[in-house]
């Protein structure tokens, strides 16, 4: 099944879905390492996108990303807001203009946003950030056969991305400043990236 | 949590109508997106100067907005960077054709958000230049961290460039000025305690009930190290002399000593802390020429202090002394 409007549209539903049930999560995870703030401003950073992709109409996949991505960069701040909006940005620029996209478009427009976060944040692979989740996820994407594989294998890869995060020490961010300290706790960023690709395989497969 | 708010969501705005309330006068408020700007901007062949951050550190940055300081600040939730909407529309309100100075200080979102805003006001043709602040010794800097926070010296800078800005120099003057300021202050704060936000209702951090943190950030970061509660002597050598031997301060400079609150400490305190700074500098031949002691860059109900030192020049204290008309610092008006 290739990717769509509607499908797209179910996966930003399915995500603020995930922000809203596993804020306090998110807030604990911060507060360990950063200051408590992620879950909160990505559950009213969705929410803000759910109201602007309700009330207009949207004319293609890429419209909702870049929909979603100015909601979010206007209403959440700190670094998540530039970070998650530059990726959508990136994303729905891919992905505009076409009815359906298939695995390699689909790939395509996550490499161009992985692009766009590590260009915005200047992180590496290692500094204990949603980098950390993106390029496994994009990696195992690439080899992928199909479409759905594809989501699947992102959804592994991207917990084991998240998983990795726990020992690392943080080199960019509020986690930075910990040093040492900041080892032993999942990456909050990491998390939410986490989620995302989770929601992609449940709205986006087949 | 026992907070004076009628819901976590609801702080920010809700601030913003006191302020609106108290203050309607000399300033106007936006609430969408949110920024306070001066009642009388935008003002012709002024140099503005936009800053902002998140909230929670009143009275920085609004309480600093009005003549002879800020054209506008932009606030974002508490501890979390305002956004690019916010500062784009913030410096369309403040430009009088002299170009707009964004104050930014130097944490990951902050730097971010402004970066966009930079990006989005291209085009505008609203000339823009930005000054960073990162002057918290307690953090190592380097590649492998986010450099240093920007802290005590935001406030002294948008003063200094406030008065430059109100003396009509323009802005590669009034960037610059900015930029020495920040190169010549150091800071280091200090908790007795954590702070709660309102949004995790939850201390920022543990604390034990004899224990204080050295070199703790405006939003709790953690410090250099932990020890055993100290006196006001001991802290103010253990916050004193990493500044000094920063930059470093010597023998016969001239200095702003700045003894800020982090919030739940009461003044008479920080006078007891001042003291001690004045004794300290005084013992190393090191000259107060002005000083501020009070809370102006806070940490929601954090108790504790920071010390800001800046070593002056003659255009600084021109511009230091130059009057101010805000909620926040207020003299030769």
């Amino acid at each position: 099944m290739p990717v769509t409007r509607d499908t797209v549209l179910d996966w930003m539903r399915r995500f603020a879905g995930e922000m809203e049930e596993h804020r306090g999560e998110l807030v604990r995870l911060d507060t360990a390492i950063g200051d408590g703030d992620h879950g909160t401003n990505m559950d009213r950073g969705m929410r803000k996108a759910l109201e602007r992709l309700d009330s207009a109409d949207q004319g293609d996949a890429g419209a909702v990303l870049k929909t979603v991505a100015m909601a979010l960069v206007s209403s959440v701040g700190g670094a998540a807001g530039p970070l998650y909006g530059t990726l959508f940005l990136q994303m729905g620029g891919a992905l505009g203009g076409r009815d359906e996209v298939d695995l390699a478009g689909y790939v395509e427009a996550w490499k161009k946003g992985l692009q766009g976060v590590q260009t915005r944040g200047k992180a590496e692979p290692g500094d204990k950030t949603m980098v950390d989740v993106l390029i496994p996820a994009v990696e195992a994407m690439e080899r992928a056969p199909d479409l759905d594989a594809a989501l699947r294998d992102a959804v592994e890869a991207a917990e084991r991305g998240m998983q990795a995060t726990t020992p690392m020490v943080a080199r960019k961010g509020r986690a930075s400043y910990l040093g040492e300290r900041s080892k032993d706790h999942q990456d909050p960023g990491a998390t939410s990236t986490y989620y995302l690709y989770r929601s992609a395989a449940e709205a986006l497969g087949g | 949590m026992k907070k004076l708010i009628n819901a976590p969501d609801a702080v920010v705005q809700d601030a913003l109508r006191g302020m609106e309330a108290a203050h309607g006068d000399r300033m106007r408020v936006s609430y969408d997106p949110a920024f306070v700007v001066r009642a009388d901007a935008p003002v012709q062949g002024k140099v503005g100067l936009v800053s902002g951050g998140g909230s929670g550190h009143e009275p920085m940055h609004g309480g600093f907005v009005g003549p002879g300081m800020l054209d506008a600040a932009c606030p974002g939730e508490v501890f979390t960077s305002p956004t690019p909407d916010q500062m784009a529309d913030a410096t369309n309100a403040v430009d009088g054709g002299a170009g707009v100075l964004h104050i930014v200080k130097n944490y990951t979102g902050d730097v971010m958000n402004f970066d966009m805003a930079a990006e989005l006001g291209k085009g505008e043709g609203i000339e823009v230049e930005s000054v960073l602040t990162n002057d918290d010794v307690a953090v190592e800097d380097s590649l492998y961290t986010a450099g240093r926070r920007g802290v005590g010296v935001t406030v002294l800078l948008e003063k200094i460039c406030g008065g430059a800005a109100e003396d009509r120099r323009p802005l590669a003057d009034v960037a610059e000025l900015g930029g020495r300021v920040n190169t010549n202050g150091r800071s280091m704060g200090m908790a007795l305690t954590p702070c709660i936000t309102p949004g995790s209702g939850e201390p920022s951090f543990e604390l034990g009930e004899n224990e204080i943190e050295i070199g703790i950030g405006i939003h709790g970061e953690p410090g250099r190290f932990r020890e055993e509660t100290r006196t006001a002597a001991e802290v103010a050598e253990r916050l004193v002399n990493p500044i000094v031997e920063d930059l470093p301060f010597s023998s016969g400079d001239r200095v702003l000593a700045f003894v800020n609150g982090m919030g739940g400490t009461p003044l008479i305190e920080l006078y007891v802390v001042y003291a001690e700074v004045a004794r300290l500098l005084g013992d190393r031949d090191i000259q107060i020429e002005r000083n501020l002691i009070g809370n102006y860059i806070t940490s929601l109900e954090m108790q504790g202090c920071s010390i800001t030192l800046l070593k002056l020049d003659d255009e600084m204290v021109r511009y230091w002394d130059a009057p101010v008309d805000t909620p926040g610092l207020r003299w030769g008006v």
